[in-house]
């Protein structure tokens, strides 16, 4: 297997939540600014590699009826870690995040990747295939939370750079559905050409 | 009565998917017909029913009193599938038409983010049993609305031209994006 | 290695160890970060009291009391003292009246009932509407909670204009502004049953 291919197809290609769009949830609810976006995704990212990797390593050991719930448990481990972790390290970014890190467990890239890659892969293709899809995720997500603090507060990564409120839609719900709309329609369009 | 605000503020003005962002994959994925959207809604009211029951008794019950909440996760998610996988056989029972047409979204409910989400916001939100009940319930009737109002906009969108880069998946989440902007006028009730 | 059997008996090995196993994990986890959580609590604690009462030498967290508001529960109050003198109290209040739930205040009151300042601890109101409440004022932009400051509750009534009172809400945000208010009266009707005027 191209491991360079295996990595790189999560950026663009089959970037997770902007071309297979799964992970919707946390997208839309994270990326009112850029950082969150970018912690949500690093969170995202390590689950997933710790996932892929774990469960490539058990594929053999686990029969194959009960496979989803073993996923989910090793899932679950990796999620409850990366919450006490940040609860204890990073706590303002954790209460910024809040519900959706427990949510992790539930997002579909996760479980999507344990079932399609890595119960079918080695562990070394299986990592690399977590850290690509992860990190095109991440990236996705730093993106359309650059778009949505630029637009809704006029700030990036914090620093405002113009006076009062921005288009405040942008960094409400409605401006979510909206900004991730577009996003996708445009990669859409990079994919085809 | 305090309960007719939780559920009018859990049902309108905070609904689940177009104001706390939980439940989007199915909201996008099951809402091109109106009917399947009504099948997936009536589904997904059940589990988080039941859900709630469980996962709250086993909170208080068991993680509070070993002292071992960091399990929640764990558990919680647990729980749900096998609630789901539950579903899963006794709707094979008795209606193989609804089983049919659910197909394989019947499984990913267990990957709902509702379901979890609303588990864990009435720990979070200490509500009582009955009020946690209550609260899971409203939130699923809020889910089928929003999903059964996206699917009658989709199915009108069939008949109408929209440019091939917005087709699917954009032109759906511009729609729910309006339709959260709408949702938000609610916020006067309260 | 092929795929192993899905008969009974390894399904419920199988299952069962892999749950042991990330159980155990997880509790070594959680005893590894229960005291740097414990601590970074404790710190934003601190932070929040720091800023609404004046410069204090001790540890109010050690000094913590509670006291009953008479609605069923009790907020804890945080004496701030410089040496061996009481500079103020930082009172930890809530409102379940805000626009979106929940919102957590630290109000902090001098000896003599007035309020030094008021931060607000957590709060889920709508971004550049009721979250106008959060922010601290400057010269050139004075904020909402600003005109709270050296108050005394027992003659500044804490009610919005609407409701007959002097209190300026935010524009269009007169439920956020409401439930402020209700918060710090809260944190006050229990500073005054306390009796520590």
């Amino acid at each position: 297997m191209n491991q360079m291919n295996n990595f790189t197809k999560g950026f663009l290609k089959e970037n997770p939540i902007l071309v297979l769009v799964l992970g919707t949830c946390p997208t839309l609810a994270t990326t009112s600014s850029a950082m969150n976006g970018l912690g949500m995704g690093l969170a995202t990212t390590f689950v997933l590699i710790g996932s892929n990797v774990f469960i490539a390593l058990l594929k053999n050991s686990i029969p194959d009826k009960v496979r989803i719930p073993a996923f989910i448990v090793v899932i679950a481990t990796f999620v409850t870690v990366v919450d006490l972790v940040m609860q204890a390290y990073v706590p303002s970014l954790y209460a910024t995040l809040g519900i959706f890190i427990p949510l992790i467990v539930v997002n579909c890239i996760v479980l999507g990747r344990a079932e399609a890659f890595a119960s079918k892969n080695s562990v070394w293709s299986s990592f690399v295939d977590g850290a690509g899809m992860g990190l095109g995720f991440t990236m996705a997500l730093g993106v359309l939370g650059t778009i949505r603090e630029i637009l809704g507060s006029g700030s990036i990564m914090g620093y405002k750079f113009i006076e009062g409120d921005g288009i405040l839609v942008f960094i409400l719900a409605p401006g979510a559905f909206i900004a991730l709309g577009y996003l996708i329609a445009v990669v859409n369009r990079i994919n085809k050409a | 009565m305090e309960y007719i605000l939780l559920i009018i503020s859990a049902i309108l003005v905070n609904n689940v998917v177009l104001a706390q962002f939980l439940g989007i994959c199915p909201f996008l994925g099951v809402s091109n017909k109106v009917g399947t959207a009504l099948g997936m809604a009536a589904a997904v009211t059940f589990v988080i029913v039941l859900a709630t029951m469980v996962t709250y008794l086993i909170y208080v019950y068991v993680l509070v009193s070993l002292g071992i909440e960091f399990m929640q996760t764990i558990t919680f998610i647990l729980v749900i599938a096998a609630l789901v996988q539950m579903v899963e056989i006794i709707l094979k029972k008795i209606s193989q038409p609804l089983y049919q047409a659910l197909g394989i979204f019947l499984p990913l409910i267990t990957t709902n983010c509702a379901v979890l989400g609303v588990a864990i916001l009435v720990i979070q939100k200490d509500y009582n049993l009955v009020t946690g009940v209550i609260y899971g319930g409203a939130t699923a009737i809020g889910f089928g609305l929003a999903l059964v109002i996206l699917a009658g906009l989709r199915e009108q969108m069939e008949l109408v031209n929209i440019p091939n880069g917005m087709k699917g998946v954009p032109i759906s989440l511009v729609t729910a994006g309006i339709l959260a902007l709408a949702f938000m006028g609610f916020a006067g009730l309260v | 290695m092929a795929k192993m059997q899905s008969t009974l008996k390894n399904m419920v090995v199988s299952l069962t160890l892999i749950s042991l196993v990330a159980s155990t994990a997880l509790g070594f986890v959680y005893e590894f970060t229960k005291d740097p959580i414990e601590l970074s609590k404790l710190n934003k604690k601190l932070d929040a009291i720091r800023q609404v009462v004046p410069k204090f030498t001790n540890n109010p967290n050690d000094e913590m009391f509670l006291i009953p508001t008479g609605e069923g529960d009790s907020l804890e109050v945080y004496p701030a003292k410089n040496g061996e003198e009481l500079v103020g109290y930082a009172i930890k209040s809530y409102t379940d009246k805000g626009f979106s739930g929940y919102i957590g205040f630290m109000v902090g009151f001098r000896p003599d009932g007035t309020i030094y300042n008021i931060n607000v601890l957590e709060q889920k109101e709508t971004p550049g509407l009721g979250t106008k409440m959060v922010p601290e004022g400057t010269a050139e932009k004075p904020a909402f909670k600003d005109q709270f400051k050296d108050k005394d509750p027992a003659v500044f009534a804490l009610k919005v204009k609407k409701d007959g009172g002097p209190v300026d809400a935010i524009t269009a945000a007169t439920i956020s502004s409401r439930a402020f208010c209700d918060g710090v009266q809260r944190a006050y009707n229990a500073f005054e049953k306390g009796g520590l005027k």
